[in-house]
């Protein structure tokens, strides 16, 4: 009688043995990596900002002094800092409720009625833009919306442009020409974020069961009734996870306001400006650490609006 | 414990900081077949966007240095990189090159090994903005004044004083200047209102619109808070500048022979002068790293750099004014004594160059507001504060 003879094991055999043996062993290999990208470079870097945020930058040599102070948030709360808190807060809710009510009906209409070949194309007409770079749609932008620009010839040549004068002379958000006012840095803002907002609500919109639209019928609702109780609340959860992405992009964009607009500073570009040209990295980081506290109460407000729920 | 670690740190920052100026280039030796450059958009030609204008490809072949140019749109773009490291040289100007000095960025040059440095022009041997202590940490490569330029068909004269961007008025046409002036998005712009002051508020006492007292700088922010209303934009890119002066209807700003020139030369109406003010103007230092990978070749383009040939072509190129006055009249290039007046350098007396400005100045140690400060207000009045 032989004995039974068994091929000699490889290595990848005898690693498979070791990790069927001792499945932590696995567990801590495929983890190590993600778990030192999140801990070193991402948390690191936070942490690294963290700090220098609680640094001050000495008046009069113009150097950082590495001493815990807190005198630099407090120069957040000068007039001309917290005007531009408050400027860039402004511009990122008014971004998303205009994106919200723009995306919406294109988001409905995509989720339910379009089918087929004119779905392809609608999601086409969504992602478009999104494959070009962002600097080119700004810059054209710019182009488009100048006080000798495509806007003005149109409204000039259809008798419209009383309309265009008058939006311009509105206070505050009017200005010289659309692309120094307050009004063309939002346009721009909402064309180039709109896709973010249209893709979560119509993934959102297409999940509402059409079962439960026509037990609504059944149950003699009208439409506005089945939109208000039965498609809205559904697809809430979608509306604001787009708007987490119009609301953060706008909060933190330094291009597009360097481009459109009237030069005046968000919170995006004063951090670049201030770690750039100045060399002041404490107050940059100060200011760097307001866009991350309001998007932690805004995601606290989403997640009890049930936004990750379906996560 | 704590002490001790950071004595730890503090000893070996100086040993970091120390050990470049010990590895000081004293001979230049043979290339190192390559060069890294931070530059300003077209100052590093090689006949890629017009054949005639090419001063890299000759130093390639003399020298075997192959040139790698990186081009930065900001002098914060410049130190930025600079402090990355890993390139040989910078084309600084004054608002960067000390603030290179004081981060050790860069290192002190050898005049000795550059035999062309005597065909230098005096005025710019020793300029403030890149002589420290008697050291000298770069070679001048151009320089040029911040222009006024307007539109021709506005101005059919040219305008006498900057009143024209700075003060609430009515241009020649009749109609107001609101809107369709310009200013410069950096704050060393402060600069120029301060230049303004110096000669309409002579009792403020200005003698140097880059060391500014508190009254002096306030007086100065108070001027820029009242432009505000007349600016609808500010500008820090040329290209853009070009693009309102065609597209938004603005006629008057500061601005540089580059933008002036590129629009003459689309046949666009404008033309530019030096007010009876004076004006800021700039100055460009080639400037080498203290960790530079490729001193040799550094050098040997330094050397390169002063030659008539370059010098000409390049001021024509750019708008600017040659570092080697010969290089304006000896044909050695495409510029001519007509082209440098031209680009302004027979305002050399009227400007005022950029320098960073710091805290210690003449009126005394901590007497001036120094360059954060610039950086903060200036970003509030143009935020509408």
């Amino acid at each position: 009688m032989t004995p039974a003879s068994f091929p000699a094991r490889g290595l990848a055999d005898r690693l498979t043995t070791l990790f069927w043996r001792h499945p932590r062993i696995l567990l801590v290999l495929l983890l190590t990596p993600p778990l030192l990208w999140l801990g070193v470079v991402y948390l690191g870097s936070l942490a690294a900002l963290l700090l220098q945020s609680f640094y001050a930058l000495d008046s009069f040599s113009g150097l950082i002094v590495p001493e815990f102070t807190l005198k630099t948030y407090a120069q957040l709360f000068t007039q001309s800092n917290l005007s531009i808190i408050l400027r860039t807060l402004l511009m990122a809710s008014a971004v998303t409720a205009a994106s919200t009510i723009i995306a919406f009906p294109i988001a409905y209409y995509a989720a339910r009625y379009a089918k087929g070949r004119l779905k392809a194309a609608f999601y086409l007409g969504v992602m478009l833009p999104l494959w070009s770079s962002y600097l080119v749609k700004v810059y054209a932008f710019k182009l488009i919306l100048a006080k000798e620009g495509i806007v003005t010839w149109v409204a000039t040549s259809t008798h419209t442009d009383w309309l265009l004068t008058a939006a311009l002379s509105l206070p505050y958000v009017g200005g010289n020409s659309l692309a120094t006012s307050y009004l063309g840095t939002f346009t721009v803002f909402c064309y180039v974020w709109l896709p973010y907002m249209i893709l979560p609500m119509q993934a959102a919109l297409e999940r509402v069961p059409t079962t439960m639209l026509e037990a609504a019928a059944d149950l003699g609702a009208t439409a506005r009734q089945t939109f208000w109780t039965v498609t809205m609340p559904l697809a809430l959860p979608g509306i604001i996870a787009g708007s987490i992405f119009t609301f953060s992009l706008t909060l933190g964009d330094y291009i597009i306001p360097q481009i459109i607009g009237n030069s005046a500073s968000y919170i995006g570009m004063a951090v670049y400006q201030l770690q750039g040209t100045a060399g002041n990295i404490p107050l940059a980081a100060a200011f760097a650490v307001v866009p991350i506290l309001i998007m932690l109460v805004y995601l606290t407000l989403a997640r009890k609006a049930g936004a990750f729920d379906a996560l | 414990m704590q002490t001790m670690k950071l004595m730890g740190t503090g000893l070996l920052a100086l040993a970091l900081a120390t050990t470049p100026l010990l590895a000081q280039v004293t001979a230049v030796g043979d290339g190192e077949g390559e060069l890294n450059i931070v530059a300003w958009p077209g100052y590093m030609e090689r006949g890629e966007s017009d054949p005639a204008y090419d001063w890299i490809t000759k130093f390639e072949t003399e020298t075997g240095c192959k040139v790698n140019a990186k081009t930065a749109g900001t002098s914060d773009e410049m130190v930025t990189l600079m402090n990355q490291g890993g390139f040989d040289l910078v084309t600084a100007s004054g608002d960067a090159s000390l603030r290179l000095i004081a981060g050790k960025k860069v290192q002190e040059i050898n005049t000795g090994l550059i035999p062309s440095w005597a065909k230098l022009d005096d005025r710019l041997k020793d300029g403030a903005w890149f002589t420290v202590d008697g050291k000298h940490y770069g070679v001048p490569y151009q320089w040029g004044p911040n222009v006024l330029m307007y539109n021709t068909d506005v101005f059919k004269e040219a305008p006498k004083s900057w009143s024209v961007v700075f003060e609430d008025g009515n241009l020649p046409d009749g109609k107001t200047n609101a809107g369709r002036v310009q200013a410069y998005a950096g704050p060393i712009y402060l600069a120029d209102a301060a230049l303004y002051l110096m000669a309409h508020k002579p009792d403020l006492g200005i003698t140097n619109p880059y060391e500014l007292t508190p009254p002096q700088y306030a007086a100065a922010l108070d001027l820029l808070r009242g432009q505000r209303k007349l600016v609808s934009r500010y500008w820090s890119d040329a290209a853009v500048q070009t693009d309102d002066f065609k597209n938004e209807g603005i006629v008057a700003s500061t601005s540089w022979p580059y933008q002036v020139n590129l629009l003459q030369g689309e046949k666009f109406p404008v033309a530019s002068t030096v007010p009876e003010e004076g004006a800021t103007g700039w100055s460009d230092t080639s400037m080498i790293a203290t960790d530079a990978p490729h001193p040799n070749c550094a050098y040997k383009w330094l050397e390169h750099t002063l030659n008539s040939n370059l010098q000409s072509d390049l001021s024509s190129w750019f708008g600017s004014v040659p570092v080697v006055p010969a290089a304006c009249s000896d044909k050695s290039g495409v510029q001519t004594a007509e082209g440098c007046k031209a680009n302004g350098s027979e305002t050399f007396d009227k400007i005022h160059f950029w320098t960073t400005p710091i805290a210690d100045c003449k009126a005394g140690a901590g007497a001036c507001v120094p360059y954060a400060q610039w950086v903060t207000d200036y970003m509030a009045v143009v935020g509408g504060n």
